[in-house]
């Protein structure tokens, strides 16, 4: 089978883990690592790899955009709004992994089907990727009235740009949880622990339902389900317990821990998004495909 | 009328007692504690959800009324004192903070775990701008080394706080730590230090005492000890206190005592006493709210409340982590 043809920008933390995850994917061929700094340890890596390195940004893959149909943009929200415009024109599917939210919000077990012609979509957050299938699965059975979650993740899984802008979170997350989530009404809450060893990341989703009369049995069947299908793209994401009922009241806790790629493997927040990037553009590689064989 | 005043006692009971109440307050509650705090001359009276602005949650529990009417009915009962808002970044946001400045509110304080400061700079500047005092408030103290809590105090300066706080959230520390933690303070800033106690071990007075001797200049109380776990410093015997230290807080101790025993009592559910699981918070070095909520998942599941504290203890957990909770109480509840 023909793969399709990807390329990572932004050589920090991020796009060095999803050069790793990318090289162990069946449908897409990882060609290009794209970064601004010669030195780093990812254009290092990339270059050790085999990999074509571009250390002028955007402007250098701009000059060959042949080497990939896709591409993962791993920067900063602020770049990402000029590489988005650029890419744009020449014609590139975009999985945006910044917090700037130029296309619509994606989580892939719940509605990358809705998405797979889109040029440029945006992953939402960490606890946006770990949360919002659990709220959906919910809300399949029966309305969320309100849905919130709390996402504690370690302190050093917590780089400098979140901290300095630690609302865009929770924000953020809140209009996915109503958005993608279908609950009516979102909140979210970060919470960091620096505890050593350092712990993996964890998520409790509280829900309450619009009718008092709840189907937990089904509930339950629904968010084991979920938990399952995003297994398949994050194996480290599992339910702490099964769900706890009080009244109208639901309660999910669960954990991700990373698959230690790039990243070690507490930091799952910074892994959920690596992982979910990579099972959205797989998704759109089947697509392409599809399409070119159906022709 | 401006009273000399050798130390700023800042009132906590209509935001750290929110917790002990279950986060129940009335309009007319706040404002019959706000007028009367005003009247005793009290310089600043805190009024937000226990968890700060945006704090009412499924996760610590649900606002009976909305914090921004509690503020904005605070603000319009005072004539002197000024309105002080908590907020969490993490939980509360930059909208949140507007609205409460818009509302009435002088005074912000910007709380995070001890060693995490810098999620703090965007609300410090924001208050700043808004033209708010500005304090960072750095909870559960008591985790950390000195040098890593002036660390982050020059942090929350840099960020432009007119004061730092030690915040003693879990109630833990010890009369000789605070001294060594407010001494290391007052050396490495410039600006004021502050000291929040809690009453877990009986030590709320003494820590108080000794970061004033430290050099303290801005000390919280609640009234009555209407405060989370065994409550803070209680406010109108530490006024007391320190009237016969020669020591000028500017408030009146007859007033103060008349809104405790008439106003701050029959809000609370039961008096505020040290009981077993309220010690076990400052022996353990838990933060002060998961009392009520520890006690329900003893409840729930069966397990000594004490056992659920120890555990959460041992894991590190810091504030704002109540989900924890159910979860090691469940567990704990399947290893039985």
């Amino acid at each position: 089978m023909n793969k399709v043809k990807v390329a990572v920008l932004g050589s920090g933390n991020i796009g060095t883990d999803l050069m790793l995850k990318l090289r162990r994917s069946e449908i897409l061929e990882l060609t290009t690592v794209i970064g601004i700094d010669p030195n780093s340890d990812g254009l290092r890596m990339a270059r050790e790899f085999g990999f074509e390195t571009i250390d002028t940004g955007i402007k250098g893959f701009l000059e060959k955009p042949e080497l990939a149909d896709i591409v993962f943009d791993a920067t900063s929200a602020k770049a990402h709004i000029r590489h988005a415009k650029l890419l744009r024109d020449s014609r590139k599917q975009v999985l945006d992994l910044t917090p700037a939210a130029v296309g619509p919000f994606v989580v892939p077990s719940v509605n990358i089907s809705e998405h797979l012609d889109a040029d440029n979509i945006n992953l939402i957050t960490c606890g946006g990727q770990a949360t919002i299938p659990i709220v959906h699965a919910i809300n399949r059975v029966q309305q969320v009235e309100y849905a919130e979650i709390v996402a504690t993740i370690s302190s050093k899984s917590a780089g400098p740009g979140t901290r300095a802008n630690i609302d865009e979170f929770t924000q953020t997350t809140a209009r996915g949880i109503e958005k993608i989530g279908g609950a009516k009404k979102g909140k979210a809450i970060i919470i960091l622990n620096p505890a050593e060893p350092p712990i993996i990341m964890r998520d409790t989703i509280h829900v309450l339902l619009e009718d008092q009369l709840v189907d937990e049995e089904r509930i339950i069947t629904s968010v084991n389900e979920m938990a399952a299908q995003v297994q398949t793209y994050v194996p480290g994401y599992r339910l702490r317990q099964q769900p706890f009922f009080d009244g109208n009241r639901v309660t999910v806790f669960i954990e991700v821990e990373g698959a230690g790629d790039y990243l070690p493997k507490y930091s799952g927040n910074l892994d959920i998004m690596t992982a979910a990037s990579v099972k959205v553009a797989e998704e759109w590689a089947k697509h392409k495909i599809s399409k070119v064989s159906l022709i | 009328m401006e009273a000399f005043r050798d130390v700023l006692i800042t009132e906590v009971a209509l935001r750290d007692g929110s917790h002990a109440i279950r986060h129940q307050f009335t309009v007319d509650q706040v404002v019959a504690v706000a007028k009367g705090l005003d009247e005793a001359n009290v310089p600043y009276i805190e009024v937000s959800h226990g968890d700060g602005l945006g704090g009412s949650s499924l996760q610590y529990g649900l606002s009976l009324t909305n914090e921004m009417e509690l503020i904005e009915a605070a603000a319009s009962v005072v004539k002197n004192a000024k309105i002080a808002v908590l907020l969490l970044p993490g939980i509360g946001t930059m909208p949140e903070l507007k609205e409460a400045a818009s509302l009435g509110a002088k005074m912000a304080r910007i709380a995070t775990h001890v060693t995490e400061a810098d999620v703090s700079p965007q609300h410090i500047s924001l208050a700043k701008e808004l033209g708010l005092e500005t304090v960072g408030f750095l909870m559960m103290s008591h985790m950390a080394p000195t040098a890593k809590l002036v660390e982050q105090a020059k942090l929350m300066e840099s960020y432009g706080a007119d004061t730092v706080y030690v915040v003693d959230s879990a109630g833990a520390l010890l009369p000789h730590q605070v001294k060594e933690r407010v001494r290391a303070l007052k050396d490495a800033l410039t600006v004021n230090v502050g000291f929040h106690a809690h009453n877990n071990l009986s030590l709320a007075m003494a820590n108080t005492l000794a970061a004033i001797e430290e050099g303290a200049t801005r000390i919280d109380g609640s009234i009555r000890c209407l405060g989370a776990g065994a409550g803070n410093t209680q406010t109108e015997v530490l006024v007391s206190v320190l009237d016969k230290l020669g020591i000028q807080t500017g408030i009146d101790i007859y007033k103060m005592m008349d809104i405790a025993e008439n106003i701050v009592a029959p809000i609370l559910e039961k008096p505020q006493e040290i009981t077993k699981d309220s010690l076990v918070l400052g022996y353990a070095g838990v933060y002060s709210s998961f009392l009520l909520h520890a006690q329900r998942a003893s409840e729930r599941f069966g397990i000594d409340s004490r056992d659920i504290l120890i555990e959460l203890g041992k894991r590190n957990v810091v504030g704002g982590q109540e989900d924890m909770i159910l979860d090691v109480a469940a567990e704990l509840a399947n290893t039985k």
